[in-house]
């Protein structure tokens, strides 16, 4: 009896388990669906009929094109500089002990626990105060920078957390100055939290709304044009490139998780057993 | 060179943290400042330390507020019970699908926000699928409709923060040792005394951050009132979009900035008085 019952309850949890995945994938497959429709009004609502019209041409609604421009160039900059500069204020609050050091971490951690509007707001204040930079290309960048930064922090800070300092140690003896430490050692051992925070960052930006909507003057990046859009029609050309940065970041995702364990099998052959390696060192 | 060695974690900080210090906190300064402000936008505004553009800004947008909340803790509250079953599921039955099932679970961010909001307009309007069964099994009424309601834009909501109320539950229902929950089956315990004492419990931290990862951008959201609601359902983040956006009333929307950042703090603090300060900023395991 109550192994049957057990069963049951088993199986019903299966079954939510998987609705919640399928109300997860719902909309998705709505939008890859959709984007093969020839809808009869501006709104493509309801399925008329089969038709590769707005594939064939994915650029042609007038404007598209020059917003997803933008939108690549500003997340591709963006990335960098946050990549670099979170990458570095990670390196500080993880290796170092230095006054401040706890608060440092708590002041990285409230943008995350501010919302977005908020944040768009206060840069606009300030902007609109300075009156320069021209709100632009410039403005944008800044924002997304800022608003990506304490999510790199946490992601590499993450990632080193669970560093091997004896491993740096063994390169300085061995008379590695420190920039080749850094360089060869320490780098190529962090460069997955890099990366993943790097992902994680173009990702954030080029996906950003509500911050890019109050810095963005007169330029439009594709988040800004779909929002515009959705008031006067939405084409389907809309769901293709929806669809197809949707494929191209499903690739890209399959290729750094490939990478990734690549990395992993060649690192475990690392002769050093964990086990063996001695207490981290104290700075 | 003692001295370099000292001074080098504050020039690694030094970037990073000027373009924080410089384009996050000085703009809340400017904010503040702008809260304090009268005049119009064809006057211009004059610092006038005019502190009832806080009293009159929370009288008059009340409604909002308080629907921002309602709506926010009810798609946190939705996004829990959909989410820690999955969760649980995964981390403890998923096996080798785990990563795929992972994967599955953070697809939604690979569409454009705005993209996936539109495209449950799509699934709940008028003459979709969803709309038609409800009518056909008698739960909506002939003229009822799902789009342009609460329905929708706590849907909405809820949809689109349910990755971040998932992952958390999952890494820490992860973490947990099998062998705790088999000790507790030892000890004759039910499943669902397992569950309630030991399990639920130890997922504590999950439960906190996700909570707090749903709440916050669902509370100052604004894109789900305005494309799949009416003015109706609009929220504090609308109202601080069109004051700042269209009415150019800087004071009065940087007054309701200040006023839910304020609400948001204090139930950041709440909650980290439950679930403590290390598992809210993640730097347990740092060294002390």
């Amino acid at each position: 009896m109550t192994a049957i019952r057990r069963r049951g309850f088993d199986w019903l949890l299966n079954a939510y388990a998987g609705l919640a995945l399928f109300y997860l994938l719902l909309p998705i497959a709505v939008i890859i669906v959709f984007s093969f429709n020839k809808p009869a009004s501006r709104f493509n609502f309801i399925w008329e009929q089969f038709s590769l019209d707005a594939w064939k041409h994915p650029f042609a609604v007038p404007g598209v094109q020059d917003a997803l421009e933008n939108s690549l160039e500003i997340a591709a900059v963006s990335t960098v500089i946050a990549t670099a500069l979170g990458t570095l204020t990670a390196l500080a609050l993880v290796r170092y002990e230095f006054k401040g050091r706890s608060p440092v971490n708590f002041f990285i951690f409230i943008p995350l626990a501010t919302p977005e509007v908020v944040l768009g707001a206060a840069l606009l204040s300030q902007f609109l105060n300075w009156g320069s930079p021209k709100l632009g290309f410039a403005t944008i960048l800044i924002a997304h920078v800022m608003f990506n930064l304490s999510f790199v922090i946490i992601t590499v800070r993450s990632r080193l957390i669970g560093f091997d300092r004896s491993l740096e140690e063994a390169a300085q003896d061995l008379g590695a100055t420190p920039w080749q430490t850094f360089r060869l050692v320490t780098l190529p051992l962090i460069m997955p939290g890099v990366v993943s925070g790097a992902l994680l960052a173009f990702a954030l930006s080029i996906d950003d709304f509500v911050i890019t909507n109050f810095n963005s003057g007169s330029t439009i990046t594709f988040p800004l044009f779909i929002w515009g859009a959705a008031r006067v029609a939405i084409q389907p050309q809309i769901y293709v490139i929806a669809t197809m940065i949707f494929l191209v970041t499903v690739a890209a995702m399959i290729a750094t998780v490939w990478q990734q364990r690549r990395a992993e099998r060649m690192a475990s052959v690392r002769p050093d057993e964990p086990e063996l390696a001695l207490e981290p060192a104290r700075a | 060179m003692r001295l370099r060695k000292a001074s080098l974690p504050y020039l690694l900080l030094l970037p990073g943290l000027g373009w924080l210090l410089l384009f996050f906190l000085l703009p809340l300064i400017y904010m503040a400042l702008e809260s304090l402000k009268t005049g119009t936008i064809d006057t211009g505004f004059r610092l006038t330390w005019e502190f009832s553009n806080y009293t009159n800004a929370l009288s008059d947008y009340s409604e909002q507020f308080v629907r921002s909340f309602e709506y926010a803790g009810l798609a946190t509250l939705i996004a829990f019970l959909i989410g820690y079953p999955l969760a649980y599921v995964i981390a403890f039955r998923g096996g080798k699908w785990r990563n795929a099932m992972l994967l599955l679970v953070i697809v939604p961010f690979f569409v454009t926000y705005l993209i996936r909001t539109l495209s449950w307009e799509t699934i709940l309007s008028d003459s979709g699928i969803v709309v038609s069964t409800l009518k056909s099994l008698g739960i909506l009424s002939e003229d009822g409709r799902l789009l342009d309601t609460t329905v929708s834009v706590v849907a909405g909501i809820t949809y689109n923060f349910l990755p971040f109320m998932i992952l958390p539950l999952y890494a820490s229902l992860e973490r947990i040792d099998p062998r705790l929950l088999e000790a507790g089956y030892d000890l004759y315990g039910r499943r669902r005394d397992v569950f309630f004492r030991v399990t639920l419990p130890l997922s504590m931290p999950g439960v906190v951050a996700g909570g707090l990862l749903t709440f916050i951008p669902a509370a100052g959201d604004f894109i789900n009132a305005q494309l799949l609601g009416t003015p109706k359902q609009f929220m504090i983040g609308n109202v601080i979009q069109s004051r700042y956006l269209v009415v150019a009333d800087y004071p009065t929307a940087a007054a309701l900035s200040f006023l839910l950042m304020a609400f948001m703090l204090i139930i950041v603090v709440i909650w980290a008085r439950i679930a403590g300060t290390e598992a809210l900023l993640g730097t347990e395991g740092e060294r002390a």
